[in-house]
């Protein structure tokens, strides 16, 4: 079995500028080389534009710039954390109702020398493996796969980190049948009651209900990038314009990124990324989401079980906006 | 031009609602949108909003449900006085709000208080799909969350009647984190073993429908209640096959193990008060041993 090579990282729309400048130098180079003549100062000059032009764009990334790259292909994912960070990694299947969902993966691990639960949203890195996984999107079974998973680190108390990366639920007819609400409800309302620290990392989309189903937390945790929505940009516009066309307005006004909802007091903290974006660097990006992880377990690890029920509780009694006369 | 006028329709005196007011009988005479019945709206409302002919349930404000639940009189409303605020700035989002509180009598989609069923008192919630279609913002989720919480620490049943959409757009993430905070307080008021009853009724979607609609100890639905996670045009259009007639439907949803029972609304009442009854204080094995020695 030969495993797919990793694409090289497709430059996104907010980076052409980059991209053309990145050309030139390189078309300049080349003619120092072959046409004997001295293009130094001028490289020199567009290579400190270079520099120039990187800060300004990725310091100041719109929100649809985000999005972009919270979708981009090679942007890592849960597996790519888990293998990163833990040792140990033994992956359990199977939710023992129905089947085995592999939008979801979960098991136990090892991190910094001590047993952990680890779940997450996983979705493919080829067309191949997205169909397997279904492009992360679940069925009701992962989400029942991740709750039993829960319950048996509550049983062994073990901490409990799940990561975040869905469009969302799978919207389709088998989903419905065997009860995606019950599914995601239940979760909701069991996540509420673990007695373990519970933290949840945003590494990609987060998205509605999907998402959240891996969501009550003790600390929810953002990457700079990611996003965590009611709905899709996409979706937004449709509904909100009749126009899908509109997503980059809609990524804007529906407050997605995680400096928006860091202000909103949603999110605890944002894992800062490399520049350009996790799939820029993979493994240094693990390394600094790795201390984020390290830090909430710090904290958390002083709480006792209804300390840790408690704050839970406390946390999301707080969220919502609205006046009181 | 003025003989025309003559003998233009004039739809303001028809007595007989029109199309788009089908569901909200203000007339004297109301006609089911099912069976094309025509029934007196007196006569509908002592029948519980239920067409006598095709059985259809007819779409109740909040108001009307309290008053068809409970005791005559007995409901106290909680929390009228929380309002809505933009607060992601959407264009004409407060003027919306306005426009259907004026219209409603209500300060937002979901009216919560206390009152008694046959005697018993119970915490209930009951959602209001004439205002922006039941969908939850930050206001439905704090309503609720504080009637879940009144009911656990006052120690009663508490019963919610869904009728929403969804999460409510305009509030963005903070619509979906309501469905984490109603869990959190439900979890509480499980903790302390206290009933809770959802009944589901049309329709029932979205964000609610995959939070506290779908947890209740127990979950009864309405009659052909449209009950489900994600739209039917968005299923049809991801996965390119004809669904069934009755897809989330009430019976669908009971067919396929999602529910307890579908209870018509003449019976709603006394099935509520029967549960209501049959989980009362002194009904535990355990404690009713203790009271027998």
């Amino acid at each position: 079995m030969t495993k797919p090579k990793q694409k090289a990282n497709k430059a996104l729309p907010f980076e052409e500028p980059l991209v053309q400048l990145q050309t030139k130098i390189t078309e300049l180079k080349e003619l120092t080389r072959t046409a004997d003549v001295d293009m130094s100062t001028e490289i020199a000059s567009l290579e400190e534009r270079m520099a120039r032009l990187e800060k300004e764009i990725y310091e100041n990334m719109k929100p649809w710039d985000r999005v972009q790259v919270a979708r981009h292909p090679n942007r890592p994912t849960t597996h790519d954390y888990i293998s990163r960070l833990f040792t140990d990694f033994i992956e359990f299947h199977g939710d023992r109702l129905y089947g085995d969902d592999e939008a979801v993966i979960g098991g136990i691990a090892s991190f910094h020398g001590r047993p952990l639960t680890v779940i997450g949203h996983q979705r493919g890195k080829d067309t191949k493996e997205n169909i397997r996984r279904n492009f992360g999107m679940p069925h009701p079974e992962g989400y029942r796969k991740a709750l039993r998973l829960m319950k048996q680190a509550e049983k062994f108390r073990r901490p409990v980190v799940c990561f975040i990366d869905t469009k969302g639920a799978y919207p389709g007819k088998a989903a419905e049948e065997r009860g995606q609400s019950e599914a995601i409800a239940r979760n909701l309302v069991e996540m509420a009651g673990l007695t373990v620290p519970v933290v949840s990392i945003v590494i990609g989309e987060g998205g509605s209900g999907g998402a959240l189903a891996l969501g009550v937390a003790n600390h929810i945790l953002m990457l700079e990038n990611s996003t965590y929505s009611v709905i899709s940009p996409e979706g937004a516009a449709s509904i909100l314009w009749k126009d899908s066309a509109l997503a980059q307005t809609a990524a804007e006004a529906m407050k997605i990124t995680a400096p928006d909802l860091l202000e909103m007091g949603i999110i605890d903290r944002i894992i800062p990324e490399v520049r350009g974006g996790a799939h820029r660097d993979p493994a240094r990006q693990a390394e600094m989401l790795g201390a984020a992880l390290e830090d909430s377990f710090k904290e958390l690890r002083k709480l006792g079980e209804q300390e840790l029920v408690d704050q839970r509780y406390r946390k999301f009694k707080s969220i919502g906006v609205f006046s009181e006369e | 031009m003025i003989i025309r006028d003559l003998f233009k329709r004039t739809k303001g005196e028809a007595t007989i609602p029109s199309d788009e007011s089908k569901n909200v009988p203000e007339g004297l005479m109301t006609k089911c949108p099912e069976c094309k019945h025509i029934i007196l709206t007196k006569e509908l409302i002592k029948q519980d909003k239920v067409c006598p002919k095709c059985s259809h349930h007819f779409k109740m404000t909040a108001r009307e449900r309290t008053e068809n639940l409970l005791d005559a009189g007995s409901f106290r409303s909680i929390d009228d006085h929380i309002r809505s605020v933009n607060p992601l700035e959407f264009p004409g989002y407060e003027e919306k709000v306005k426009k259907d509180s004026e219209k409603t009598g209500l300060n937002e989609a979901v009216l919560t208080g206390f009152g008694t069923l046959d005697g018993r008192e119970v915490a209930l919630a009951v959602m209001d799909s004439h205002f922006r279609m039941g969908s939850m913002g930050s206001v439905v989720g704090e309503k609720i969350t504080r009637a879940v919480e009144a009911a656990a620490e006052r120690e009663l049943p508490f019963i919610i009647f869904t009728a929403s959409g969804g999460a409510r757009m305009q509030e963005g993430v903070l619509s979906l984190m309501q469905m984490a905070k109603v869990s959190v307080a439900l979890k509480r008021h499980s903790n302390k073993g206290l009933l809770f009853i959802s009944v589901l009724t049309n329709p029932t979607t979205g964000g609610v429908s995959a939070s506290f609609a779908s947890v209740g100890d127990i979950n009864i639905a309405e009659p052909k209640a449209l009950i489900g996670f994600a739209g039917r045009r968005v299923i049809e259009q991801t996965v390119r096959e004809k669904l069934p007639e009755n897809f989330q439907t009430a019976e669908f949803l009971l067919e396929h193990g999602q529910l307890d029972a579908v209870v018509h609304r003449n019976k709603m009442r006394e099935t509520l008060s029967a549960l209501v009854r049959l989980h009362g204080k002194g009904t535990g094995y355990d404690e009713a041993e203790a009271e027998s020695e």
